[in-house]
């Protein structure tokens, strides 16, 4: 019972990763599309700047994850980084370059040297979420089981690789929502058509992977497929088309600033079905919630102390949220730190 | 062949690279931990101070930190991070063993980032736009959120020193978890304090040292005095509690972990009227070559009278201790931290009496040549703390109950090295980045103080990451009040 439950706080973790650091990693793959040092002078001022504030707090949802992992279910967590090495090895590697990029960038004057620093941001950006994406699919194309070693067809297979190429179009999704609505809270009405654009296109691109992936079977996979076209799993997928359907037509309209919460919502119940499809398997079809959960009492202490901490960092969100949204949070300028 | 060869021919290949690696990204970590934790208290007690007296020098000191703050926390949450999937990339084996016994410190520092990080955000982004108390108070419970992080962390720490809280069942699984157990080892208390103090500390020292810098090169205005005086007299009280911490904690290893304190002090064999080595090596055959030898102060340290016994090396089989180069090299750590924190005290005496006497800095320029040393000093001092724990309680990662080659990945040597070669050239990027970051920061407000700012203000060099940056286009404010200042 406290297995299944912190195994779903577990998916919430990953999928509120999957929104919060998708923005984020979208952001950075649109930075890599903006094209020559003058044509994307724009859109990267606009990516810069909505990316600066936030990128620390998404990031903790990635840190949640991998302690729930190692607390909550040990043996899961060895599996996982034992088979998987390799695409976690060069997703973190990724994530170092690009918060290297991303800092190099910008106190850099020598154009040379900025298209660099920027590269590597953009690469990376696109890198990390693809492998954290094979990672995921991996897990569930069932090829995964305690005592696999790390081998390359772990994870070099149709279904890890579209899942990859779909974690990658997710964020893509995200980064151009969010952008577009930046756009137009930053005033920058050029740049609104330009994201929105992009925002269709990632759309559409979503959609068409999650549909070449539902098709190409995997037999490997056919408990996850199963899941996914079926019963609940099934009903996830479908609600998350339509809200993706909402999203591309929300950007269009003057109500864009909803489309942020669509657009979240195709992440979330997208990993929502995944997680579902899958259940009662952590990693099907070898290991169930019950037999990979860790000690029982260190279960519910960690339910306590989440329970907790909701208490303390709740009032502190909130606090945070209507700052913002009222406007008041400014970064110092240099001007305020002259004198 | 010598022991050393043998032990080598019974580990895996990987071995070496995964330490090394995990060694390398735990000290550059660390390094940032210090002003992670502490810098927000040392930003508060200036900002108060700033508050209460209407001071606008304080102010603008404290804005300054707080942009110092924002960068140095990304370059932590980058390196942090990479700590997290090391667990997994490098020591599967002792997390899918123990996770559960001991992970539990790490979800309560996840919880703990978390809110610091919001916390951070509304510091660093309220300056410009809340009431000054009001803003204060936001950012007054930073520090107690820094130290439930490091609770976490060292709690982890202690318990892979001194495991407890579960029984093994006959297949060798940890059962019958007890959490508060787990969490509450015997080592947790005095590392807990000793580590806390520790950070407090160099945050202090090494504030300090910049306006000691700036102070020998003739800049002797109110700014520097405040910027030296306010984190130098933090640090100077924690000194002696430090001093007497860690007294204590090596009384504790000496109790709990008698191994390690063997390796610290090179005890070869149990023995009483044990003579104290300063510095020195130990050999193979158990004889120490080089150093000074003090006899009998090892047994009077430990216990208090020359025929307290100490457990020497040699009581457990060779290859449950750390080996002779790995004793030298936790004996040479610990020393230097000891030598480091008996000097500190000296500083702070020096500091004191000119305090007392005259109520003013002490005049010499010695005073300052040191006190600028003292925050790299400290910076060096807790890097050999860390070598002392870690290395000392070597072959163990779970001391007594799991080898560091039976948690070790079954990955590859050759892909550890070629991970460990782009970590360590990525590392050397993003720490120069960092450094040059501080550095452009520092001259740019050199220039301002100087009254020269116009002509900085051009170029993408204004807009230092997570920094103070440029207004956006469209909804600046115009000019208001100064931040933080009570107008
Ligand atoms: C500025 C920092 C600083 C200073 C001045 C000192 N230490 Fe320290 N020490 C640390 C910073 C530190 C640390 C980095 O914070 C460690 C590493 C692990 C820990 O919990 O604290 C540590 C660990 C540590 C350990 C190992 C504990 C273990 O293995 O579990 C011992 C025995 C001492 N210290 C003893 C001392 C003594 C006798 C000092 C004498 C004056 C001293 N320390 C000053
Ligand atoms: C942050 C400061 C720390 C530093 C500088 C540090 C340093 C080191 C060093 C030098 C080693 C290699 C030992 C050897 O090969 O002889 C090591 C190993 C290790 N440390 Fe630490 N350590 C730190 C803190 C921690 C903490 C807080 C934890 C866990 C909570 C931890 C977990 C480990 C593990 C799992 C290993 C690998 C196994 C081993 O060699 O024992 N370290 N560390
Ligand atoms: C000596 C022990 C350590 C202490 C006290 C410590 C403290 C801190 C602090 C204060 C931060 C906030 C960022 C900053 O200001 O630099 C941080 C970041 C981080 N540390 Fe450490 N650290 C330690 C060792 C470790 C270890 C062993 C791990 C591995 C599990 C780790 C994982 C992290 C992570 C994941 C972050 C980023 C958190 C985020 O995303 O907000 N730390 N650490």
């Amino acid at each position: 019972m406290t297995a299944n439950v912190v195994s779903w706080i577990l998916l919430l973790a990953i999928a509120a990763y999957a929104c919060g650091g998708g923005v984020d990693y979208g952001a950075g793959f649109w930075d890599l599309l903006a094209g020559g040092a003058d044509r994307g002078k724009r859109p990267r001022w606009l990516i810069d700047h909505a990316m600066a504030p936030v990128w620390e707090v998404n990031n903790v949802w990635l840190i949640f994850v991998l302690v729930l992992m190692w607390t909550g279910f040990p043996v899961f967590f060895q599996t996982v980084f034992t088979a998987l090495w390799l695409p976690l090895a060069l997703a973190v590697v990724g994530m170092v370059l690009r918060g290297a990029g991303f800092a190099l960038r910008k106190p850099t004057r020598r154009l040379a040297e900025r298209r660099i620093y920027g590269a590597v941001f953009a690469v990376s950006s696109l890198l990390t979420p693809f492998f954290l994406g094979v990672v995921i699919g991996s897990v569930a194309s069932g090829r995964v089981a305690p005592g696999t070693t790390a081998s390359a067809d772990v994870w070099a297979n149709t279904t890890s690789i579209t899942a990859g190429l779909l974690t990658v179009a997710a964020t893509a999704f995200l980064g151009a929502v969010f952008l577009t609505v930046d756009a137009r809270r930053f005033g920058a009405h050029d740049l609104v058509g330009y994201f929105r654009l992009r925002a269709w296109i990632s759309s559409a691109a979503l959609l068409v992977i999650g549909v070449i992936g539902l098709t190409v079977t995997d037999p490997h996979a056919s408990y996850v497929h199963h899941g996914l076209t079926h019963g609940v799993g099934l009903v996830l997928v479908i609600v998350a088309v339509v809200a993706l359907a909402v999203t591309a037509w929300l950007v269009a309209g003057t109500a864009a600033g909803w489309a942020r919460y669509s657009s979240v919502a195709v992440v979330a119940l997208l990993v929502a079905a995944w997680g579902f499809a899958q259940r009662p398997y952590l990693v099907p079809t070898s290991l169930t919630v019950q037999q990979g959960a860790g000690a029982s009492a260190t279960l519910q202490w960690m339910l306590i102390v989440a329970a907790v901490a909701l208490v303390l960092i709740g009032p502190a969100l909130v606090v945070l949220y209507r700052l913002d949204t009222h406007g008041v949070l400014e970064p110092l300028t240099d001007e305020d730190v002259a004198k | 062949m010598s022991t050393a060869a043998h032990l080598l021919a019974n580990t895996p290949a990987q071995l070496l690279p995964a330490r090394e690696l995990m060694a390398f990204t735990l000290a550059s970590h660390i390094l940032l931990v210090p002003l992670g934790v502490a810098l927000p208290f040392v930003t508060l007690v200036m900002h108060y101070r700033g508050l209460r007296k209407a001071d606008p020098v304080a102010l603008l000191l404290a804005r300054r930190w707080s942009a110092v703050m924002a960068v140095q926390f990304a370059v932590g949450i980058v390196t942090g991070t990479v700590l997290s999937f090391e667990f997994g990339l490098l020591w599967p084996g002792m997390m899918g063993r123990w996770g559960d016994v001991f992970g539990l410190g790490f979800g309560v520092e996840a919880w703990a980032f978390f809110l610091e990080a919001i916390l951070i955000a509304i510091y660093l982004y309220g300056w410009r736009r809340l009431k000054p108390w009001t803003h204060f108070w936001l950012g007054a419970p930073l520090p107690l959120a820094a130290l439930m992080g490091a609770f976490g962390i060292i709690a982890a720490n202690a318990w892979m020193n001194t495991p407890q809280g579960f029984t093994l069942d006959a297949s060798g699984k940890p059962v019958n978890v007890s959490v508060q157990q787990a969490i509450f080892t015997p080592m947790f208390g005095p590392q807990y304090w000793h580590f806390a103090v520790a950070m407090f500390l160099t945050a202090g020292y090494v504030v300090a040292g910049v306006y000691a810098v700036g102070w020998l090169r003739g800049r002797r205005d109110r700014y520097h005095r405040l910027g030296f005086t306010v984190p130098f007299t933090i640090a100077a009280i924690l000194t002696p509690v430090q001093f007497l911490l860690g007294d204590n904690i090596a009384r504790q290893i000496f109790h709990k972990q008698p191994i390690k304190f063997a390796a610290a002090e090179l005890v070869w064999d149990t023995d009483t009227h044990v003579p104290e080595y300063l510095f020195g090596r130990l050999q193979e055959d158990g004889t120490v070559k080089g150093g000074l030898k003090i006899p009998q102060l090892d047994s009077i340290l430990a216990g208090f009278k020359p025929d307290t016994q100490i457990t020497g090396l040699s009581s457990v089989a060779a290859d449950d201790r750390p080996t002779a180069t790995q004793a030298t090299i936790v004996h040479w750590s610990f020393d230097i931290m000891a030598t480091v924190g008996s000097v500190l005290i000296l500083l702070v005496l020096w500091y004191a009496w000119c305090w007392w006497r005259r109520r003013d800095l002490p005049k010499s320029r010695w005073f300052f040549r040191c006190a600028a040393v003292a925050g790299v000093a400290s910076l060096v001092t807790v890097e050999c703390g860390w070598i002392t724990t870690e290395v000392g309680r070597q072959p163990w990662i779970v001391y007594q109950n799991m080898r560091v080659s039976e948690a070790v990945t079954p990955t590859s040597a050759g892909s550890l090295w070629t991970m460990l070669g782009i970590v360590v050239a990525v590392y050397v990027l993003v720490f120069g980045a960092f450094l040059s970051v501080l550095l452009k920061m520092r001259s740019r407000w050199r220039l301002a103080d100087s009254g020269s700012a116009q002509e900085l203000a051009e170029g993408p060099e204004t807009d230092t990451p997570y920094g103070p940056r440029p207004e956006p286009a469209v909804g600046a404010p115009g000019t208001h009040r100064a931040p933080g200042s009570e107008q």
